[in-house]
């Protein structure tokens, strides 16, 4: 490793980090144009044009509010909390590859922070970090509507995790079915492994042998990243402002830009998984070189902004689920259908590699 | 893969927490800052708080927690054995199955004990 790989290295991660900042500006925004549109409302249209700016102005409000430290929190997990929101956020999406890998300075870079051959777990490593940060900012508050925010928390993020683990292992197990053999868990590979079609024109995409795998990770995306209808988590009107009550200003401001971080990398690891990621038609040699180059960008921010998009429109359309069809939905329905859906595909696939058992 | 490779990790981790640290230190310093009693005591939307926050919560919170032990260590066998399936044939798809057979026998046990009922009354009259 010389000089030059260390900068592309440092190039890839302000780029990234650039990237999801921009990101949540347009997201918090585009969330409150769309809903708004959805509730026959206006939305924000004062800042700047259509009301772009508006989560620039939030945000520079937040910044010049006082930040209350209650005299009842535990002070060091209290100012730890936000860290442990934002961080992981920050990480999840790093192992997320965001374009074909491109030329510069004659070697071969791709366009993801890391390549892991591990990613698939260190994404379910860091969701789980992920939900240390409200556990830890709802018992350190001193406060009632916080800790039982964070509680519900707890549960609900770990019960909706193993439904989305269980997704994760039908598609690592699909993807043994291409390439060389075993199945992979780095998400490169796994995009690489989705190019190509089916029957000549339909893409060779995970979500169309996996449509079940995919039902119950989208379901348990919006979960584990607390979204309505499953923001049981900070239920206003039963939990004022559930773990987060007692922040104010900045601090405040950090749980809300990692949730929005979350729910777009989510999404992407849902596009990657399931959407066949950054593949898509490039026209190389016909439209210029420089253009081929930015498809696969192009083509992974469409399909991820269209899972965005299904996260908004939940919103606006659903209520909110009660505690316990929240737990029934996830430990009776899910997890039991995942295993089943695992097990059928596993049969399936056996049957047209190895035959009947017993032949 | 060697140890390298997760440097662009490490750099990240510290790029995000250092952006948190900065504009904490930097709203703190352009913020105002006026403690009074009232603001500073647990938010219970305007009543004085009678007990203190740490109370009781029901057990079943940590019983989710330990079956949600059980099914994460099951996925991560499962993890090892999808990335192999291919070449362990028929022989792996009934090992694995017969795995999944039993921890699934777990949550039915849990599930008809009603571990996984919240003692909420889906109809009727409502309790007193």
């Amino acid at each position: 490793m010389d000089i030059v790989d260390v900068l592309l290295i440092g190039l890839r991660v302000v780029a990234t980090f650039a990237l999801l900042l921009v990101v949540t500006i347009l997201n918090v925004w585009a969330e409150r144009k769309v809903v708004a549109d959805m509730q026959n409302r206006i939305g924000p249209d004062r800042a700047g044009p259509w009301g772009i700016l508006q989560t620039v102005a939030d945000g520079l409000k937040l910044f010049f509010k006082e930040s209350v430290t209650p005299s009842k929190v535990e002070r060091g997990v209290y100012l730890a909390a936000p860290f442990l929101a934002v961080v992981p956020a920050f990480l999840i999406f790093s192992v997320v590859p965001w374009g074909a890998p491109v030329e510069v300075f004659g070697r071969t870079m791709p366009l993801q922070v890391a390549d892991l051959n591990v990613g698939l777990l260190f994404i379910l490593a860091m969701s789980s970090m992920a939900v240390y940060a409200v556990v830890l900012a709802g018992w350190s508050s001193g406060s009632k509507y916080p800790l039982l925010g964070g509680v519900r928390a707890t549960a609900q993020a770990i019960s909706y995790e193993a439904a989305m683990g269980l997704a994760m292992v039908a598609v690592v197990m699909y993807s043994a079915t291409t390439g060389d053999g075993t199945g992979t868990l780095s998400l490169a590979e796994l995009v690489e492994r989705q190019a190509g079609t089916f029957l000549g024109f339909i893409p060779r995409w995970n979500i169309i042998p996996q449509f079940v795998a995919f039902a119950i990770f989208l379901v348990a995306i919006v979960a584990e990243t607390n979204r309505a209808p499953f923001d049981l988590v900070e239920a206003e009107q039963e939990l004022v402002g559930g773990f987060h009550t007692e922040y104010s200003g900045m601090r405040f401001a950090m749980f809300f830009l990692a949730e929005y971080i979350n729910v777009f990398s989510m999404s992407a690891i849902a596009a990657t998984l399931f959407l066949g990621g950054w593949n898509g038609p490039t026209w190389s040699g016909i439209l210029p070189a420089w253009i081929s180059a930015i498809l696969p960008v192009f083509w992974l921010l469409v399909k991820t902004y269209a899972i965005v998009f299904v996260f908004f429109w939940i919103r606006a359309t659903l209520p909110r689920l009660r505690y316990d069809q929240l737990m029934q939905l996830g430990w009776k329905r899910l997890i039991p259908g995942a295993l089943a859906w695992l097990m059928v595909s596993a049969l399936f696939i056996g049957f047209r590699r190895f035959g009947l058992p017993w032949g | 893969m060697t140890l390298a490779d997760y440097l662009p990790l490490a750099l990240m981790g510290i790029l995000a927490a250092g952006f948190v640290a900065v504009s904490l230190v930097a709203s703190r310093l352009f913020s105002p800052n006026r403690p009074t009693p009232e603001k500073l005591a647990p938010y219970e939307c305007g009543i004085i708080p009678e007990t203190e926050a740490t109370q009781r919560f029901p057990v079943k919170f940590y019983l989710v927690a330990m079956l949600f032990v059980i099914f994460d260590v099951e996925i991560v066998f499962l993890f090892a054995w999808a990335t192999r399936w291919l070449e362990l044939g028929w022989y792996g798809i009934a090992a694995a199955g017969l795995f999944t057979l039993f921890v699934l026998e777990t949550l039915v046990y849990v599930w008809k004990r009603g571990a996984l009922d919240w003692n909420v009354k889906t109809s009727g009259p409502l309790p007193a």
